[in-house]
């Protein structure tokens, strides 16, 4: 009899956890190995590094570290080319339609690398932590579905659904490349 | 007894304390002498009306009244007691009325603003302070972090803002606190009366590093202020040893420069505190460490273990990076 | 059952059944059925008030044991004991916890059980609400301690200012948990109100005019009305706050034209009210236990109901003290200085009062009486710096430093929770028939007093040498070491109280000398019945002839007859004079209000993750208010 609660409230505790632990040192060799990407020759696509599933995917899943990925869309500008996510000089973000690919480890390159026609590298600005951290809020603001864990709006950036009405999509108008 | 003691106990602890420099009872401003003066009125007569309140109870439990006393006898105490009673609550009156007025005028004699006032820009960040010295010529502007300096005697006119959640701006030993809203703009306005280095903390929770979010107040006098002042204007200092040359390398290529300006360089960041005169305050990281090379190197090379959660990342260096960077940035006085 | 028996009056019963029938057809029509279900469904205000009191005494130990932890964390200077992180959910949720599911229950607990029992009624009104809102109140409990285990705990200080609270900054569901742990509370706070007001004002025994009314149920009177009229503002803040950072609104956002003092104005409007709602019911069940112990009725009872009176409508013009630092207009801030500073006039008209009725007395120093004594010495202290905090400029050094923190406890556990375990001691007996230990009873006051001056008076100093509150670490050379860390090591005297206060509880619950029918030798009505009283209270409803109706009627008292005693029946009496009016019958048990209670809750939580739990929980909500409302033929229902 007591078994069942406990069972079902298991699940519950490590999904608590996950979601809302507040990381806020990463260890450095895990920084490093973090970086460790695999990409497929053309630049898109590719193997995430293995640490990120040992860690339980922190920067899908874990609403601190979204917010800090919001936090960094906002201080390094983003906003300057992609708006508030809707797209400007450069491509809207939001509307699932990504012109390198829509993994995690596409998504990473791009910012760490940089991609032709504008968008710069940010391999000396940002740690890769926060690059995933950046990235795993990318994914969010692209969501079409509810995630387990979604950063919640911002106080200034107000062109746009906010992140925690997902899915965004139904808010906007579909890409005609879809 | 315990009463008694600790009446006794209170002005001896107090007069301990007597010497901090946080300390709201060693005011060294025209602002927090007011409130100084208020304090010991406040408490002087709170703590006689408590003591008479005491002394009064102790005697209605000590007194032994007659077993059985005539009903007639009872009556006039009733009546007595009634008389007291309503002595005791006018007296009540009067004294609030009193401090109420005492408070009144202290705020109207603390809330002057002066015409020659110096004006200080101050926003509060999560968890650090940026300062602004405003001035008519845009030549006078610069803009510093985490220290605040003032010159000694000349009324001064704080402008408070947040940047992000609500802090709170308190130095206690020149005046009261005062809060730092979003949206909202505040003014804190005193005149420094003496000499010497003051702490202020943030006061209003603020999130995670709240505890560490602390600005030195240096009170000089004009003269020193004005040297001060005109080096803060100064770009920052070039390099001279080759290791402070690959320094500002560092500073420039790495994660830096990203969120620090250090003016003369291309940092040019403006998420962190400004790092143009660093080597000149006397603390970092929002006065957690003292500002030599070594607490330099430890905080870059580990910001997140000497004080989790805050906003500066750890990046990544090779030994001889860490020491260069270090060794460049105390320099920058 | 045919109608007539359906309507079968005590005063029949006697001449066809003889002695003991009454009592015996009132268990049988009054009682709780046995086993889990009828403990779920039971509507009797003496259980639930005693869960009420249970639960609420659980909370203050879980309370405490995050105050031993922030003070171990505080013991030393740079102490790495416990992270930030870890340290800003422990003193949000010891604020919280003690707040909402401590101190105001706790009143409201005391009320549930004792009212119906001083003002002679055989039940509280409303019943099914108050097992409602006991359920609701667990359950909501519950949420922010599994919250806390799952490293949820709400980490924006237990009034939760925006921004910091607000969706950029408070990342994750803390804020949303503690936003709908208030929601959680204010509904069974309102709740528990409701019944208050009515059964003071409606349900009093025969005779027990305005004037007759013990002080308690006055206190217990204006605080219900208070929690009626402030609870609804922080309801309305908690919910647009969840708003704000569920669904997008920018009721707190500048960027977007909201205000974020409009979050302080709405929490304060509640949250200063709050404080006198903790402290009015203690104030009362201390004027009403003092006679027992001075053996003289109270002095000046008119001066004593209007200075709970004046209080109760003071409280509600003087929150905007709590805002002295954000820069408000200057004469706003001078009015709330004035308000403020006026209502140390009908506090120390109580305090002379109570002075004057121990000076008439003849002290007996049994250990309520001695937590009385205990009161006097921390909450005149505490109300004096609270005149300090009060003036607006000298708030400006105090306010968010430890002297408020010495302060608010001064006046919450000195003015509060002291008279509240004195309150214990005296009605344990009417609670369990049985007796509490006086000889370790004088232990735990001596302990808690000593503890707890010792414990929070350095902090007055600590704070004055500028330690602000909420810092989960301090610098060394600031010298605020040793203080803090006598305060530390004093702190365990104090804990030590509790912890013998609890043994002392469960001890004497079980093996406690029995108590007998008034071992106080009390004035009031809620003796005049056996300890514990039975199911159904009285056996006939007492007729109250003057303030002090036992000691008044020593030889027996008056008593009122025609009431049915084969279905639940109460007399229902004038406001004013209390001359009897109506029978009216009071609903038998039901498992509705808990199911009720469990829907409640599951939308509640439901809705901390998204806004369509008020849509499609509300189904199961109303289709428990159906099963709740149901006629089902009872005798009750023909009435």
């Amino acid at each position: 009899m007591r078994v069942i609660p406990a069972a079902l409230l298991l699940p519950l505790i490590l999904a608590g956890c996950k979601r809302e632990a507040r990381e806020t040192r990463l260890d450095p060799p895990v920084a490093e190995a973090l970086g460790g990407v695999r990409v497929m020759a053309n630049g898109i696509s590719g193997q995430p590094p293995m640490v990120n599933a040992a860690q339980g995917e922190p920067y899908r899943n874990n609403a601190y570290q979204l917010a800090q990925g919001k936090r960094l869309y906002e201080w390094f500008n983003c906003q300057g080319c992609h708006a508030d996510g809707g797209g400007a000089s450069g491509p809207a973000l939001m509307n699932g339609w990504w012109r390198y690919g829509p993994d995690a480890v596409s998504i990473f390159v791009t910012l760490r690398d940089g991609r032709p026609n504008g968008m710069p590298s940010f391999r000396d600005r940002l740690t890769t932590e926060q690059m995933w951290q950046l990235t795993g809020y990318l994914q969010n603001l692209g969501a079409t579905v509810a995630a387990t864990a979604a950063p919640s709006r911002n106080d200034a950036m107000q062109t746009r659904p906010a992140e925690n009405r997902a899915p965004a999509m139904g808010a906007l108008p579909v890409s005609p490349d879809r | 007894m315990s009463a008694f003691l600790l009446r006794c106990v209170l002005p001896l602890l107090l007069l301990a304390g007597c010497s901090g420099w946080q300390s709201a009872l060693d005011p060294r401003a025209d602002a927090a002498q007011e409130l100084h003066g208020l304090f010991w009125l406040f408490t002087i007569t709170c703590g006689i009306v408590w003591a008479v309140v005491m002394l009064v109870l102790a005697g209605a439990l000590l007194r032994r009244p007659a077993a059985a006393r005539p009903e007639e006898e009872r009556g006039r105490a009733e009546r007595r007691s009634g008389r007291v009673v309503g002595g005791a609550v006018a007296a009540t009156v009067l004294v609030i009325a009193g401090l109420t007025l005492a408070s009144f005028f202290a705020t109207r004699g603390i809330s002057a603003d002066h015409p020659e006032a110096l004006v200080v820009r101050l926003r509060g960040f999560q968890w650090w302070w940026e300062v602004t010295y405003d001035d008519p010529s845009p030549n006078w502007v610069f803009i510093t972090a985490n220290e605040l300096h003032l010159p000694l005697g000349r009324p001064v006119r704080l402008e408070l803002a947040a940047a992000d959640v609500i802090h709170s701006f308190w130095v206690p030993n020149l005046a009261g606190k005062q809060d730092m809203i979003p949206g909202r703009d505040n003014v804190l306005a005193f005149t420094p009366t003496q000499a010497g280095t003051y702490r202020a903390q943030c006061a209003e929770f603020c999130g995670l590093q709240h505890a560490h979010m602390a600005l030195q107040v240096v009170v000089e006098t004009p003269e020193e202020f004005g040297r001060w002042r005109a080096t803060q204007v100064a770009a920052a200092a070039a390099p001279e040893s080759a290791e402070e040359v690959a320094g500002r390398a560092v500073l420039e290529g790495k994660a830096c420069a990203a969120c620090h300006t250090v003016r003369g360089t291309a940092a040019a960041g403006t998420l962190g505190p400004d790092l143009t005169h660093v080597g000149g305050r006397r603390n970092i990281a929002a006065g957690m460490l003292p500002t030599t090379r070594g607490a330099m190197a430890a905080w870059i090379a580990d910001p997140q273990t000497i004080k989790p959660g805050n906003n500066m990342p750890m990046v990544p260096l090779s030994a001889d990076e860490l020491q260069a960077v270090s060794a460049y940035l105390v320099r920058l006085r | 059952m045919t109608p007539a028996e359906r309507d079968l009056r005590d005063a029949a019963l006697e001449a066809t059944e003889g002695a003991g029938a009454l009592e015996r057809r009132l268990e049988r029509t009054w009682r709780t059925r046995e086993g889990f279900w009828g403990a779920l469904s039971t509507v009797d205000h003496k259980i639930i008030g005693r869960r009420y009191i249970v639960t609420a005494f659980a909370f203050l130990a879980l309370g405490g044991v995050l105050a031993m932890l922030m003070r171990l964390q505080l013991a030393r200077p740079e102490s790495r004991f416990l992270s930030a992180d870890l340290y800003n959910q422990i003193f949000t949720i010891h604020g919280a916890n003690m707040m909402f599911l401590f101190a105001v229950p706790v009143a409201e607990a005391m009320a549930v059980y004792l009212v119906p029992l001083l003002v002679g009624t055989r039940n509280i009104a409303f019943p099914r609400l108050g097992a409602f809102s006991y359920w609701v109140y667990l359950f909501g409990g519950i949420m922010l301690w599994v919250a806390f285990i799952l490293q949820t705990g709400p980490d924006v200080g237990w009034f939760a200012y925006v921004p910091l609270s607000g969706p950029q900054y408070a990342s994750g569901k803390r804020a949303d948990v503690w936003a709908q742990m208030i929601t959680f509370t204010e509904i069974s706070a309102l709740a528990v109100a409701v019944e208050i007001v009515v059964t003071v004002l409606k349900q009093r025994a025969p005779g027990m005019s305005l004037d007759r009314i013990p002080i308690v149920v006055w206190a217990m009177l204006v605080m219900a009305f208070m929690i009626i009229l402030a609870m609804p503002a922080v309801v309305t803040g908690s919910s647009v706050l969840i708003m704000d950072r569920l669904v997008g609104t920018h009721f707190f956002n500048p960027a977007e034209g909201g205000d974020v003092l409009l979050w302080q104005h709405l929490f304060w409007f509640f949250g200063h009210p709050e404080v006198y709602i903790i402290f009015l019911p203690s104030v009362g069940m201390l004027s009403t236990m003092l006679p027992s112990f001075v053996r003289r009725p109270i002095f000046g009872y008119l001066a004593l109901v209007m200075s709970i009176m004046a209080i109760g409508v003071l409280a509600f013009g003087l929150w905007v003290h709590h805002m002295f630092t954000t820069g408000l207009p200057r004469l706003g801030e001078s009015f709330f200085t004035a308000s403020s500073m006026a209502i140390a006039v009908p506090a120390g008209t109580q305090i002379f009062c109570w002075i004057a009725t121990i000076w008439l007395g003849r002290p007996v120093f049994r250990v309520p009486f001695l937590f009385i004594l205990a009161f006097f010495f921390t909450f005149v202290l505490g109300g004096m710096t609270g005149v300090m905090v009060a003036s607006v400029p000298l708030d400006t050094q105090l306010h968010d430093t430890y002297f408020v923190v010495a302060h608010f406890h001064y006046v919450l556990v000195g003015g509060a929770v002291f008279p509240l375990l004195g309150a214990i001691y005296y009605w344990f007996p009417k609670i369990t028939g049985r007796m509490m230990s006086e000889r370790i009873g004088r232990w735990v006051v001596g302990l808690l007093f000593l503890g707890f001056n010792f414990t929070f008076f350095p902090m007055h100093i600590l704070g004055l040498q500028g330690m602000p509150r909420r810092i989960y670490a301090y610098p060394p050379e600031l010298g605020w070491g040793g203080m803090n860390l006598f305060v530390s090591l004093c702190s365990i005297a104090l804990a030590a109280g509790f912890l013998l206060f609890f043994v002392d509880a469960v001890r004497s619950a079980r093996k406690g000398p029995p108590a007998g029918d008034n071992p106080w030798d009390a004035s009031t009505l809620e003796w005049a019945t056996t300890s514990p009283p039975p199911p159904y209270n009285f056996a006939r409803i007492p007729v109250v002839t003057s303030a002090a109706p036992l000691w008044d009627e020593r030889a027996a008292l008056p008593v009122a007859s025609g009431l049915s005693v084969n279905r639940r029946e109460l007399l229902i009496t004038t406001m004013g004079t209390a001359t009897p009016e109506v029978r009216e019958t009071s609903p038998q048990n039901s498992i509705w209000p808990f199911w009720a209670a469990l829907a409640t809750s599951v939308m509640l939580v439901w809705s901390i993750f998204s806004p369509w739990a008020l849509v499609w929980a509300s189904i199961p909500v109303a289709i428990t208010l159906i099963g709740w409302f149901w006629p089902r033929g009872t005798p009750e229902d023909d009435a």
